[in-house]
């Protein structure tokens, strides 16, 4: 593998997703919303005092409870609104190269100028690093940024330190920083194979969409109480991502074919 | 510099478990200079063979050797020693003709990408639009600037498909100084195109494919094999006596009248034609005007390619 290649890649795809207006808005928007709505959501409950809060969380899940420990009634309520929210931390890797690859990909198509680039001495493992790294890396910084921006913030919002520390805790450490990453790579592979068999962006956005289904799982299952999102969960789900990112890396190239690319790409 | 030897390409067709033979058995050499017309009707295969000789795709049966270099084994390193013009220029249309070419410059390792931009922007007067996106220029500026994307790392071998599509006159005819410029540079050349007042203008020989090779040969020889050399000779009134003498002179193969021309065959009108002319005018012919009659190259396209 040719780094200087995969860096032209990157460069190249960047240079050209980065001046379509919805992708930008999709980077840049999504993170921003996805930290200003729990940013909301704490500051409206700032109001509510301790007083008020204690003996009266007895709505939430059972097990959510078990979970708050020796949290105060109120820091748990916090914890519990903030969980709900943090999960779309895990969304935004998904949801932001989809939107890259999706385009990058099939805009190759559209554009015909897969076949010049195929032409040069760039190999399918170099082209396919470079168009992954070119959608997963902003979608990796971006929720990155955006989660550390909620942490700095959080305290200003009506945080308590305790409630601070458990957002800044292993659990969505690990969410954020090995489960995020490991989505995007789930997410380009699966843009890589939806967009071989499309041929408008958009379809190829929306059925690339589809993997935030589980993760729509992981939050109404919190609310239900079904699920409490704790360490060994987001272990357990970055062993299982990793193990599916393999096996969509391996897929993904295997559908990347040049031969078929230039022959059945139409 | 190009040499193939039974090279065959199938694809899956439409219907499952069908096969499509888009190349079969292709056996064709270009030698290093040359200007290499490949000529043959839509869907005749033309540009799966150059995708096969660029190794962008591999062979079924037979092999290729490009620049001495055997496709199917060492593709990456055929791709890093040709130059590309595809069917469809595609540009990268959100970024400038400079951007472009740096970018590919850059996938190919020449060692100044913007330098080297520069110089073939300028080669090719695109200089003054090279910060315009791409997808601002007309047909013929991104012909262009697909030229110098292939030219960018100084390739031996050009493949050329179809350089002057869709092109207006004007840009048909920049494009056209471009590749004779190139020619005139002494690269190797194979140029797939519909033109056939280009293929003759500019290739030293020519394919006819369909499939299946047809013929190669250079345009005056395909010319000669098909109809062979034609002389005619125009005249202020013509006598059928004299179409027949001048049929049984010799070194002519054939003599026939047409209005008050007499055209006539001959293997070597240099030193037959002074030989008519005698004898004409010894038999009281108002002689007007002696020329050759040239076939158009599309004539004998059209006769090899109809009985193919």
């Amino acid at each position: 593998m040719n780094l200087h290649r995969i860096r032209t890649i990157v460069d190249k795809e960047w240079a050209e997703v980065f001046k379509n207006q919805l992708v930008i808005w999709t980077v840049a928007a999504l993170p921003l919303l996805f930290t200003l709505l729990p940013l909301g959501i704490l500051f409206a409950t700032r109001s509510v005092t301790p007083d008020a809060m204690s003996g009266d969380v007895t709505d939430l899940p059972k097990s959510f409870l078990n979970a708050c420990g020796a949290l105060a009634p109120y820091e748990c309520f916090q914890v519990y609104l903030i969980n709900q929210f943090l999960v779309l931390y895990m969304m935004m890797p998904l949801i932001i190269p989809t939107s890259i690859a999706a385009y990058s990909i099939v805009g190759e198509k559209t554009t015909r100028s897969l076949e010049p680039l195929l032409a040069t001495p760039v190999t399918t493992e170099e082209l396919l690093a470079g168009k992954g790294l070119a959608a997963a890396l902003p979608a990796i910084g971006a929720t990155w940024g955006a989660f550390l921006l909620f942490v700095a913030l959080a305290p200003l919002a009506g945080a308590t330190p305790t409630v601070v520390s458990r957002i800044f805790s292993p659990t969505w450490i690990v969410a954020v920083f090995v489960i995020g990453p490991l989505m995007a790579i789930l997410a380009v592979n699966f843009a890589v194979m939806v967009s071989s068999r499309v041929t408008d962006p958009r379809t190829a956005e929306q059925l690339s969409g589809l993997l935030i289904v589980p993760i729509m799982g992981l939050i109404f299952g919190q609310i239900a109480g079904v699920i409490v999102i704790n360490l060994p969960l987001m272990l357990g789900v970055a062993v299982t991502l990793a193990a599916l990112d393999i096996g969509a890396i391996y897929l993904g190239a295997q559908v990347f074919q040049r031969e078929a690319i230039l022959t059945k790409w139409k | 510099m190009i040499q193939t030897e039974g090279l065959t390409k199938i694809f899956p067709g439409e219907v499952k478990g069908t096969t499509v033979t888009a190349v079969d058995n292709l056996s064709f050499s270009v030698e290093e200079g040359e200007v290499f017309g490949f000529l043959g009707p839509n869907g005749a295969g033309k540009t799966t063979t150059v995708r096969l000789l660029c190794a962008l795709i591999g062979p079924s049966r037979g092999e290729a050797r490009v620049n001495g270099l055997t496709i199917g084994r060492d593709d990456q390193a055929i791709r890093q020693s040709v130059g590309i013009l595809t069917e469809t220029p595609g540009m990268y249309d959100r970024l400038s003709a400079e951007k472009n070419l740096i970018i590919f410059a850059k996938l190919y390792g020449v060692p100044d990408p913007a330098a080297r931009a520069a110089h073939y922007l300028k080669m090719l007067g695109l200089w003054d639009r090279r910060l315009d996106a791409a997808g601002s220029f007309s047909k013929g500026m991104r012909q262009k600037l697909a030229i110098a994307r292939a030219l960018l790392h100084e390739p031996k071998v050009l493949f050329l498909d179809e350089p002057t599509s869709g092109l207006d006159p004007e840009a048909a005819r920049l494009v056209r100084d471009a590749i004779e410029s190139l020619k005139g540079e002494g690269r190797t050349i194979f140029l797939c195109t519909h033109n056939l007042d280009e293929a003759d203008r500019l290739c030293d020989r020519i394919a006819i494919f369909k499939t299946r090779l047809v013929t190669v040969d250079t345009p005056a020889n395909l010319r000669q094999r098909l109809y062979g050399r034609q002389v005619v000779f125009h005249l202020a009134r013509l006598e059928p006596a004299w179409v027949t003498a001048v049929a049984g002179l010799p070194g002519v193969r054939a003599a026939e009248a047409v209005d008050h021309r007499l055209v006539v065959r001959v293997d070597d009108p240099e030193t037959v034609n002074p030989a008519i002319v005698r004898h004409l005018v010894a038999a009281g012919a108002d002689l007007r005007f002696v020329g050759e009659l040239r076939h158009s190259l599309e004539d004998v396209y059209l006769q090899l390619i109809n009985h193919a």
